[in-house]
């Protein structure tokens, strides 16, 4: 017995001919804070939805929380809280009904009070008796985040619970998330947002159904061994584009007025910043999102 | 995960009734859609049909004879011409070429003038019933014909009619009465209403999304597809009511048997519909294939009812095809109960086939539901 919340080998899921999670391993601490990250198209939310019994891998092994994947997934759907990427709730119920079903469903001892207790932690309160399909997106999300926290899973699935939602409401939710974790939740959330891959504990980065790296973010960061320049000013656009084929530039591309280019080669990369003197560079801290495409492109070659 | 949980159930048939009563348009398709196929229906199947060929054989030439014989002729619904022999008539009956034989039996004056209440037989052509249903209905009113011309002491006597008229149908005794085609058509338009209702209930929860929240909830097969029907069967029974209260005010629907009885045996024929509906949608890929696969088996059922045409008169595998389907039956029952008084024992060999229909389809429906989205 390990304390893996999460714990499965060699995942593999396809739809016809064309394999959407290939060979997939991951373990996931209890208490852990997991982002999973990936383009679209990726794979994430098919894994999420096998790792919650919702699709049955074509082979592979594993567990999660302590039940056999391919042989218990209707435990196991019982047991986690997933929220769907979209918003798969009535429109035509509101917010209390909406609670209330859920509640009842999972056949909790008092439902009308637990419903009571979620909507004010949640902070629904002024949105109780509003129809769900009229809630703004930032709302839908955390209707749908109370929906799913209802019956105390261990464990949270959330697939992208932030897409479409604005900064503030997005850090207010990453907030719950963070207060849940720390009361021994474990929680798997997809994200495109690289703000939010930097508050989890460990991020898993799919491309094309396997995971490219996995770590905490820091590590991913230090293990892409990546050298990223900056530098800012007039003639950065020019700059950029005769850097990008230039030796040792694995990528140079403009952020409002920074120009930040990256590549593995300290001495090649550095022979060709020097080639453009008129340019103050400053060597900085690499982006998880500079580690991403570069490992992209390592694996494209 | 454990066997079928009322909580669970209660839970979502209270979601589902929330969604029938907030959905406008559930609301439309309730009242409107059977109202108006039954009016549809009526009026282009009940071609109240005039001047209808009739023959006349007559053993009593006199007075009363040729008032009745002028009152066929101004109903506007007989036009009678006369017949030599009862050979003859039954010829022409035979072949189509008259729809009605009117036999004035011997000494049919004198009878009346005795106030003997004397009958005159109708030989009807009833394989057509929806042809002769009014000509027939108006029979009725021509009874007091005589009335003005009968001998004083009839005259205030007696509140019967001075004679009768005595309907035969002839070639397909089943459809003997009048106006038979309203009890039919209760079924074929409460099949038409309720199949629909179940039918887009699970393509669209699939379609909208909300199919994955439900899949990923501790909920039975069985607890789902109940909570998806249970509803609707009250919607079904606020149809029965609409439709045979529109039957008996505007088309005279006669009820002669149990009404209770009546409704005990929709109750099976309105789940029936709602299984089947609820069994295409969890077969169907989409909402259009639902609608399609429901169409697909809306026609044969309504062709091989009976409905259209008799029973008695298809061949042996369109029989056979037809005893599968519930509404062929209940189209028996109906007509057993309102028109010829059946009691439960009598309308228990219908009965139980839509149970076993139901039975099935229902099997059918939970062995496709998929517990996953593979
Ligand atoms: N039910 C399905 N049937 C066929 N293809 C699917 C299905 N679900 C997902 N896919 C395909 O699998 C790939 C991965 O999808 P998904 O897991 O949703 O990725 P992500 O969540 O990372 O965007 C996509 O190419 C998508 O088209
Ligand atoms: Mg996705």
């Amino acid at each position: 017995m390990n304390d893996f919340v999460i714990d499965v080998h060699d995942l593999r899921k396809s739809f016809g001919a064309n394999i959407v999670v290939n060979r997939l391993n991951l373990q996931v601490e209890s208490g852990e804070i997991c982002g999973f990250l990936g383009a679209n198209g990726s794979g994430k939310t098919t894994t999420i939805r096998m790792l919650c019994g919702l699709l049955s891998p074509d082979s592979g092994s594993g567990t999660c929380l302590g039940f056999d994947l391919m042989r218990e997934p209707h435990r196991i759907r019982r047991e986690v809280g997933y929220m769907t990427q979209r918003f798969s709730f009535y429109d035509d119920l509101t917010v209390a009904e909406t609670l209330e079903f859920v509640a009842s469903v999972y056949l909790l001892q008092d439902p009308r009070g637990t419903v009571a207790g979620i909507i004010s932690r949640m902070e629904l309160t002024p949105y109780a008796d509003r129809l769900a399909g009229q809630l703004s997106g930032g709302w839908k999300q955390r209707l749908a985040l109370a929906a799913c926290v209802l019956h105390q899973p261990k464990l949270l699935l959330l697939d992208e619970p932030t897409a479409g939602v604005d900064a503030a409401a997005r850090r207010e939710f990453w907030d719950l998330i963070h207060d849940m974790a720390s009361e021994g939740l474990t929680v798997l959330v997809s994200t495109h947002y690289m703000d939010e891959a930097e508050r989890c504990k460990r991020i898993v980065y799919l491309s094309d159904g396997h995971i490219v790296t996995q770590g905490a973010p820091d590590d991913v960061r230090r293990a892409a061994n990546l050298i990223v320049f900056e530098a800012s000013g007039r003639g950065i656009d020019e700059a950029a584009r005769a850097l990008r084929r230039a030796p040792g530039v694995e990528s140079a591309a403009v952020f409002g007025s920074t120009l930040r280019v990256a590549g593995t080669d300290r001495e090649a990369l550095s022979r060709t910043i020097a080639a453009h003197p008129q340019l103050a560079w400053q060597e900085v801290e690499p982006r998880l999102e500079d580690v991403f495409i570069h490992l992209l492109a390592e694996r494209a070659a | 995960m454990n066997g079928f949980s009322f909580r669970r159930f209660a839970a979502v048939l209270r979601k589902e009734w929330i969604q029938v009563r907030r959905d406008p348009l559930t609301l439309r398709f309730i009242i409107l859609l059977p109202l108006m196929q039954l009016f549809l229906f009526a009026y282009a199947i009940n071609t109240n049909p005039k001047d209808l060929p009739t023959g006349v054989l007559s053993a009593d030439h006199s007075n009363y004879e040729r008032r009745v014989i002028a009152a066929l002729q101004e109903s506007g619904y007989y036009d009678t011409r006369a017949m030599k022999s009862e050979a003859e008539a039954e010829r022409a009956l035979a072949e189509g070429s008259v729809l009605f034989v009117v036999n004035i039996p011997p000494n049919f004056a004198r009878s009346v003038d005795r106030g003997e209440n004397p009958s005159i037989l109708m030989d009807a052509d009833a394989s057509d019933p929806t042809a002769i249903s009014y000509a027939t209905a108006a029979l009725s009113g021509l009874t007091n014909v005589l009335d003005r011309d009968l001998p004083p002491a009839l005259k205030t006597a007696t509140p019967n009619p001075a004679f009768n008229f005595e309907i035969h149908a002839r070639y397909n005794p089943e459809q003997l009465t009048v106006l038979n085609t309203v009890p039919g058509l209760i079924c074929v338009v409460l099949m038409f209403s309720t199949l629909f209702l179940t039918t887009l209930s699970i393509t669209r929860e699939r379609e909208r999304g909300t199919m994955e929240n439900l899949l990923a909830m501790p909920l039975r097969p069985m607890e789902v597809m109940l909570a998806k029907i249970v509803p609707y069967i009250v919607i079904g029974y606020i149809q029965v009511i609409l439709i045979i209260a529109t039957s008996a005010l505007v088309f005279h629907l006669p009820i002669r048997g149990s009404l209770p009885l009546l409704l005990l045996a929709l109750f099976f024929f309105i789940a029936s519909n709602l299984v089947l509906g609820l069994t295409i949608s969890t077969l169907a890929a989409s909402q259009m294939q639902a609608l399609q696969l429901a169409q697909f088996t809306l026609l044969p059922s309504f062709m091989l009812s009976g409905f259209m045409f008799p029973f008695a008169g298809m061949p042996f595998w369109a029989q056979w095809a037809g005893e599968i389907f519930p509404v062929t039956h209940m189209l028996r029952i109906s007509r057993g109960v309102l028109l010829k008084g059946n009691n439960l024992a009598e309308i228990l060999p219908q009965l139980w086939p839509i149970a076993l229909f139901t039975l099935v389809v229902t099997m059918i429906g939970l062995w496709f539901y998929r517990e996953t989205l593979d």
